[in-house]
């Protein structure tokens, strides 16, 4: 009988240890993250050039917006709206990736403001960040 | 068999502390975890900045 109780405590213990692990990570390596991250990495060849140009800002929600279109030549600008487009989607499904992948899908707007904050932080000097609903060039 | 009474209760509060640690979103490490993957996005860790690929 002790041993059962000794088996039970420790099975609890390894429960609260391992729980307590889970909960101060945030799992990122799956395949769907990567298929994303790769997807955008790829476009961010294309997307760099707009967003120095100032054509293309990073909004406060985590996504990117044609901010001056006039920034863009008329011939160009069908493929720069298809490109925020596509990134857009790609910025949407990565946040509703990770929040799936933790198994909490209710995360996934802290998911998105944490990444927002991040973007906009780590975007370049001269690229145009979107802060209280006002463009801000860095 | 009086052990049992006192480990029941315990594992009780046990496993209701694990429910309530992983209902809080873990800010910091989102915050790690963007950072990893915008550096991958936007190759931040070369020496090559991606705005100077601008024409």
């Amino acid at each position: 009988m002790n041993a059962m109780i000794k088996l039970f405590v420790a099975v609890v213990a390894l429960t609260v240890a391992l729980n307590v692990f889970a909960a101060a990570d945030l799992e990122v390596n799956t395949p769907g993250v990567s298929a994303i991250k790769q997807s955008m990495q790829a476009r961010h060849a294309q997307l760099a050039a707009h967003y120095g140009s100032g054509a293309v800002g990073l909004t406060s929600d985590g996504l990117i917006a044609l901010r001056d279109a006039g920034a863009v030549p008329l011939a160009q600008r069908q493929a720069v709206n298809a490109l925020v487009a596509a990134e857009n989607n790609d910025r949407n499904a990565l946040y509703a990736e990770i929040s799936n992948a933790n198994g909490h899908p209710e995360w996934q707007a802290e998911i998105r403001s944490t990444f927002a904050q991040r973007w906009v932080q780590r975007a370049q000097p001269g690229w145009w960040v979107q802060s209280g609903g006002a463009w801000k060039q860095k | 068999m009086k052990r049992i009474r006192i480990v029941v209760p315990l594992t009780a509060l046990a496993l209701s502390a694990c429910v309530t640690i992983n209902i809080y979103f873990p800010a910091a490490a989102a915050e790690k975890a963007a950072d990893k993957i915008i550096d991958e996005v936007w190759q931040t860790q070369q020496d090559k900045p991606a705005a100077k690929e601008a024409k």
